[in-house]
């Protein structure tokens, strides 16, 4: 459904240019998850947003059923794709109501129907009718996370980009909202690309698993060959030892 | 434990005043501290930063600490002032929070910071702090000490940061360290140094360690003994290397919340909440090693 070729984003120019991504090519099927691991800097969270639009100026071909996106998004692409991001504190306006955030997409899209399709997406993502009319600094952090995704899904997208969606919540919280959008997964038929520095996380939503490192895309490979220390590329293999336990390696590099 | 411990908390409580009533952010909490690694996980508000700040003498008015005892070596913490903690802070007791970019000052190169903890608890002259802070500076294996010195923190990386917050921190010899999420910010890899790092120095110089952290990996893999703490109390405590055995329904629901790689399962058991574990616990959980 998703499809990037040699997708490439430079930041800034002349001598300090910043190549964040550098060639990029993947394809995601309808209904599949992919994910993308990698340190900071590592150019998954600017792939994200190339996919988004929300760089307009990157390079190479990001095409949804095999139509190419212009650089300036029309307004229909953004019905189909929406993002989740990492901070729901950030993402949400402070001085607008869950009621007035939710509100914003339908009017922009003209959907009409708004009462009906706010109570949905609230009950859609476990909250009630009294979160309504909260402000962000009312709800806790998992429940500000629920009204992004919310927000997200109002529009009835038919994939959702999440970058680091729980990275900042509690373990007991990030597991409300794994369960969550899996069962979003499921339920709807959504097509995800997911972005993640915890291979745990991502190994749990995703099927594919995309390695990044200083913008390139080292390897895709599977959760499952994650699981089982099947990856070739001895930066993934790095990666998958720093996630599971204390790496000896790693101490012993900086104490040598 | 045959020798006396560094540090001995004996019923700590931290009590913010609200307008109905107070709020107990630490309760019932006791444990020692000997030349170990301890842990302690839980998760936002659970009171482990608190537990943290309130040894550090760092909890502001109106809160309140009290304890029964709260003793490191032949020093009474109940009875200290500021000036007191002054004194002792980064001299016998010290701390490394969360984030260096917002710990170190952004207005003073990174080296000067370090000295000035060196002058500031040996009253020595710039030369004597400089040769001390890069000699610190080295030991925390930062390659290029000269050049890092007169760098500012947005100059250096988060892993580089963290690394002068340790380096401040030891340099006037403390006997414990607290490191409150030290690794947070950080990247997987990095983080593995700045442990790797932290770890050598507490052991090298026979220091006691506490780290925060909710993070119930990484607490298991590096340290020697946990304690985990729910609404302000410590629920559980236990050797780190048998967490993944804890009993406390909270300890297991937390372990059994954690997506894991290569056991996908279908939906994440979710933490029920069991207002019993709300309920005041005899103060002496921690204190069994």
């Amino acid at each position: 459904m998703i499809e990037l070729d040699r997708v490439s984003v430079t930041y800034g120019v002349g001598h300090t240019a910043l190549r964040a991504v550098q060639d990029v090519s993947l394809r995601i099927a309808s209904g599949e998850a992919l994910g993308l691991v990698g340190e900071s800097g590592s150019g998954k969270s600017t792939v994200l947003r190339a996919v988004a639009g929300l760089i307009p100026h990157a390079e190479g071909r990001i095409a949804i059923d095999g139509r190419v996106l212009p650089n300036r998004r029309p307004r229909e692409s953004r019905k189909i794709i929406q993002m989740v991001f990492q901070d729901p504190y950030g993402s949400l306006h402070p001085n607008q109501t869950v009621d007035q955030t939710l509100s914003a997409p339908i009017a922009i899209h003209r959907l009409g129907d708004a009462e009906r399709r706010i109570m949905a997406a609230l009950t859609e993502v476990g909250l009630g009718r009294e979160h309504r009319y909260r402000y962000p600094h009312q709800l806790s952090g998992g429940q500000r996370q629920r009204v992004a995704i919310a927000r997200a899904l109002i529009l009835e997208p038919r994939a959702l980009l999440l970058d680091e969606p729980t990275s900042a919540l509690d373990v007991s919280v990030q597991a409300e909202i794994l369960n969550l959008l899996t069962r979003l997964r499921r339920d709807h038929g959504l097509t995800m690309l997911m972005v993640s520095h915890d291979l745990a996380v991502i190994a749990h939503i995703c099927d594919r698993i995309g390695v990044m490192r200083g913008g390139r895309l080292l390897e895709m490979t599977t959760a499952a060959a994650m699981a089982e220390g099947r990856v070739s590329d001895p930066y993934s293999q790095q990666l998958l030892r720093a996630n599971q336990t204390l790496d000896p390696a790693a101490i012993a590099d900086v104490t040598a | 434990m045959t020798a006396p411990p560094l540090l001995e908390v004996r019923n700590l409580r931290v009590v913010y005043p609200g307008d109905d009533g107070d709020f107990r952010a630490v309760r019932n909490v006791s444990f020692s501290l000997g030349r170990e690694r301890l842990g302690i996980v839980g998760e936002s508000g659970s009171g482990k930063s608190t537990t943290g700040r309130a040894i550090m003498g760092l909890i502001p008015r109106p809160g309140r600490v009290e304890a029964d005892a709260m003793r490191l070596g032949d020093a009474d913490l109940t009875r200290l002032n500021e000036r007191g903690f002054r004194r002792l802070r980064g001299k016998r007791i010290a701390m490394v929070m969360q984030d260096p970019k917002f710990s170190l000052d952004p207005v003073m190169t990174v080296g000067k910071q370090v000295a000035e903890t060196h002058r500031y608890h040996f009253r020595s002259s710039w030369k004597a702090a400089r040769t001390a802070a890069l000699e610190m500076l080295e030991a925390v294996h930062i390659r290029d000490p000269e050049r890092v010195y007169a760098q500012y923190p947005h100059q250096i990386s988060g892993g580089m940061g963290q690394r002068v917050m340790i380096a401040m921190m030891l340099i006037a010899g403390p006997e414990i360290l607290i490191a409150d999420e030290p690794t947070s910010a950080l990247d997987v890899s990095v983080q593995q140094q700045v442990l790797a790092i932290m770890d050598e120095m507490v052991r090298s110089r026979g220091m006691g360690l506490i780290l925060i952290s909710h993070n119930l990996r990484l607490v298991s893999s590096f340290c020697d003994r946990v304690l985990v703490m729910y609404a302000g109390q410590i629920v559980e405590s236990c050797r780190a290397n048998r967490l993944h055995a804890a009993t406390h329904p909270y300890t297991r629901g937390l372990l059994t919340a954690l997506p894991e790689l290569g056991n996908r399962r279908a939906e994440l058991p979710q933490l029920r909440r069991d207002p019993e574990w709300l309920a005041d616990l005899p103060a002496q959980v921690g204190t069994a090693p």
